[in-house]
């Protein structure tokens, strides 16, 4: 990826013959002090004792013991993405690190730079099925960029400094180190820098010039451009880069869920959020387009629609520094392959040369989507139970702690609320599990984004069925001093799944009521819950509370706090597509669908 | 859909056949033949992958096996410009009424015979697809009792090497 995360590992092999003799296991940690790392979430257990024993005495390593496994790869996960450092995860065999595979299946989605850990049983049991064995690196090869397993101390250096490599650079993924016990406790000469050979990976940063030409030769003709940004322009730093060209070209923009905040909300190019739940003007726009400049984007069917009938009349400029996405959903009329830092310069440059200062004429484009706005703004009705509406929640959360804090969503109504109604102004300050779309991932990853960002205000916001999966890291943040503030948008149900229940399955709600809400048996008390992890927690249950809880979770630093939002399970995410079909049939609300593009 | 040949250099570490084979399954390739083996450089591996794809899935398939730290590079191998070969031993019914028949086959497709028995003989053959299945057909009517067969093979003609200019540095 970018290049300043590159330089992190040192090539040159150095050979000395006065290495100190380290066991493996402090090889691991003196490895992780090497490379700079500073925070890593895990939990010991039987195989992966020896490495917690040499981490009790480093001064440079701050261990955080989470309540689960999960707990650490999701905080890792929020470390990475909000601080673009590569997180760790620490964890034993057997289940310890099955424990940790939906962190990495999602963070393998979303192309979060993490390094997992694990211990495995002695090599001389492996294949046996030993006690808390498991074959980690076979059941997460799906889902990670690379991994090793080591059987040799003397490879444990080479093994974490190429997993940090791999992680944080080209396109950024999930890294699992597999280490034997003996293999910990083995005694051998440490060298450093390890030998950091890797023939198969070298990954694309520097475009080809010619693409970039027949790039800027579309978006100077194009008459309906739009810049299609994706999660990409966050993990490769490349938002200011982002700005220029659109200022440049004076292309409408549009920000999917992973690249929330990689373009400035407030700025007057931004259409907002395409997709299922996206604003009208941004899906349109697409739809309508004569020139899809895809910027780190995978073109994600929850962001296409049916992909047949996606933007039905645009060239397609697809820029990633992952070959693999380019065509794979969409053929590329122009492909480049390269990191968007680069290519977002030259592609300026060239564009500049290509147009030779004249502005293309979108004038009439302009206008179309200027309709859009102002006929189909973001917005909701009022609830129809009179209860208290989540998106006005989530507003004022966000209008009260501004820009410069770090939103964590969990996954479902809530997340999507938050995607719209929270105005992000900077990369970074938007986490959440787009990809994989992993219940749970709020609180821990809120934790993660804390311990690496420890000045910003960290909000965790979450629903109560997600918040229910992965809560007990809430006794980590009290313990070790991470005070995260967490929204619990409470509508006593697991709302996404219902509101597709209502839309499509007749009202007829199949396991979705989860009784922590109004006139139930709240079960559990999330409020007494919070407090018997040692958290401030208040409940909000009327819009004129609403302002003064989150003033007072703001206010109050010493300790986490978890706010109790009881509000409407009826409120619904819209816009909305109907799963399966074109974006031209996007509704702005129920059974309200803009009369425009029926006709195309 | 059409058959393409896939050569890939591979560096030679554990469960690198896991994830080449895994990833055509994630992906939803079928393979119709696979090889693997040794190459003239210590280290490195070569897989010979027989896949039956169109072009843009194949396009796709090769992307993310380039993708995989442990392989080094990946040559699609067309017929006109490549030897492809594949190896096959065959047991077959042969009894002292039809064992000279059996042989005179044999010795037509240039195959060899590499273990006799007073009711049958395993006869070698090497070649390309048509000619394995010319001679199973020849051989067919005499009895064909067990079957074993390698995966495709195949090397680029000319003089160029796959693993020239990959083992820079």
């Amino acid at each position: 990826m970018s290049s300043d995360t590159s330089t992190a590992v040192p090539r040159p092999p150095a050979r000395n013959s006065s290495a100190p003799v380290l066991t493996g296991a402090q090889a691991v940690v003196r490895s992780l002090e090497l490379l700079g790392v500073t925070d890593v979430f895990g939990l010991p257990g039987g195989a992966i004792l020896p490495v917690y024993d040499p981490l009790m005495d480093s001064t440079e390593l701050r261990h955080i013991l989470v309540r689960h496994e999960q707990g650490a790869g999701h905080a890792a996960e929020g470390y990475a993405s909000a601080s673009g450092k590569t997180g760790v995860a620490i964890a034993t065999s057997g289940p310890g690190a099955t424990n940790l595979v939906t962190a990495i299946a999602d963070a393998y989605m979303d192309s979060v730079p993490i390094v997992a850990i694990t211990g495995q049983v002695f090599s001389t049991l492996m294949g046996t099925d030993a006690f808390q064995e498991a074959d980690i690196v076979g059941i997460t090869m799906p889902v990670t960029k690379h991994s090793f397993l080591v059987k040799d101390a003397s490879e444990i250096p080479g093994a974490i400094a190429a997993a940090f490599e791999i992680a944080s650079t080209g396109r950024p993924g999930p890294v699992l180190v597999d280490i034997t016990k003996d293999a910990q406790q083995a005694e051998v000469p440490f060298i450093w820098p390890p030998k950091v050979d890797l023939p198969g990976y070298r990954p694309v940063t520097k475009a080809h010039g010619k693409q970039i030409q027949a790039a800027a030769q579309l978006l100077a003709t194009a008459r309906k451009p739009v810049l299609y940004v994706g999660g990409g322009i966050i993990r490769s730093h490349a938002s200011a880069e982002l700005l220029r060209l659109a200022e440049t070209t004076g292309a409408p923009v549009v920000t999917t869920l992973m690249a929330r905040g990689a373009f400035p909300d407030s700025h007057p190019q931004h259409l907002g959020m395409p997709g299922m739940h996206g604003t009208v003007p941004a899906v349109l726009a697409l739809q309508e387009a004569d020139l899809l400049v895809a910027l780190g984007a995978r073109f994600d069917d929850r962001v296409t629609g049916k992909a047949a009938l996606f933007a039905p009349n645009a060239q397609v400029v697809h820029v990633d520094i992952d070959p693999a996405e380019i065509s794979k959903i969409r053929v590329a009329d122009v492909p480049i392959v390269g990191d968007l830092r680069d290519v977002l310069v030259d592609l300026d440059a060239a564009f500049l040369g290509a147009t030779e200062g004249t502005k293309p004429d979108t004038e009439e484009w302009w206008s179309f989507l200027d309709g859009l706005r102002d006929e189909f703004p973001l917005g909701y009705a009022p609830t129809s139970d009179g209860l208290l509406a989540p998106q006005y929640v989530i507003q004022r959360i966000g209008e009260l702690t501004g820009p410069e804090g770090v939103y964590a969503a969990g996954v479902g109504q809530h997340q999507m609320w938050a995607a719209q109604f929270i105005k992000y102004e900077r990369p970074n300050a938007w986490l959440n599990s787009g990809g994989a779309g992993t219940m749970g991932y709020s609180v821990p990853a809120a934790m993660g984004a804390k311990v690496a960002e420890p000045d910003r205000v960290v909000w965790a916001i979450d629903g109560d069925g997600c918040f229910q999966m992965t809560n007990q890291e809430l006794a980590t943040c009290v313990i070790n001093n991470i005070p995260i503030k967490v929204a619990i948008i409470n509508n006593s149900s697991l709302g996404m799944v219902r509101q597709w229940q209502t839309l499509f399955y007749d009202g007829r709600y199949s396991n979705t009521d989860l009784n922590t809400g109004h006139d139930t048996i709240r079960v559990p008390d999330f409020v007494k819950l919070a407090e018997a992890y040692g958290c401030l927690a208040l409940r909000v249950e009327t819009e004129d509370q609403v302002d003064a809880a989150i003033t007072t979770a703001l206010e109050t630093n010493d300790r986490p706090v978890v706010i109790d939002f009881v509000v409407s399970a009826d409120a619904m995410v819209w816009p909305m597509v109907p799963q399966g079909v074109s974006n031209s049939y996007v509704q702005y609300a129920r059974d309200h669908a803009p009369a425009f593009g029926q006709e195309d | 859909m059409s058959k393409h040949v896939l050569s890939l250099l591979v560096e030679d570490k554990p469960g690198l056949l896991t994830r080449v084979a895994g990833l055509f399954a994630r992906r939803g390739f079928n393979i119709e033949s696979l090889a693997v083996g040794v190459t003239e450089v210590p280290g490195l591996s070569r897989i010979t992958v027989a896949v039956d794809v169109e072009e843009l899935p194949l396009e796709q398939v090769t992307k993310q096996l380039n993708k995989l730290i442990n392989v080094i590079k990946i040559v699609e191998l067309d017929q006109s410009a490549s030897v492809q070969r594949e190896h096959m031993l065959i047991k077959v019914r042969a009894d002292n009424q039809t064992r000279s028949n059996v042989i005179e086959i044999v010795n037509l497709f240039r195959a060899s015979v590499v273990d006799y028995a007073t009711d049958a003989l395993v006869v070698e053959v090497t070649g390309d697809r048509g000619k394995i299945e010319a001679i199973l057909r020849a051989l067919e009517p005499y009895g064909i009792k067990e079957l074993a067969q390698s995966g495709l093979l195949a090397i680029g003609r000319g003089g160029k090497s796959i693993t020239e200019r990959v083992l820079r540095g």
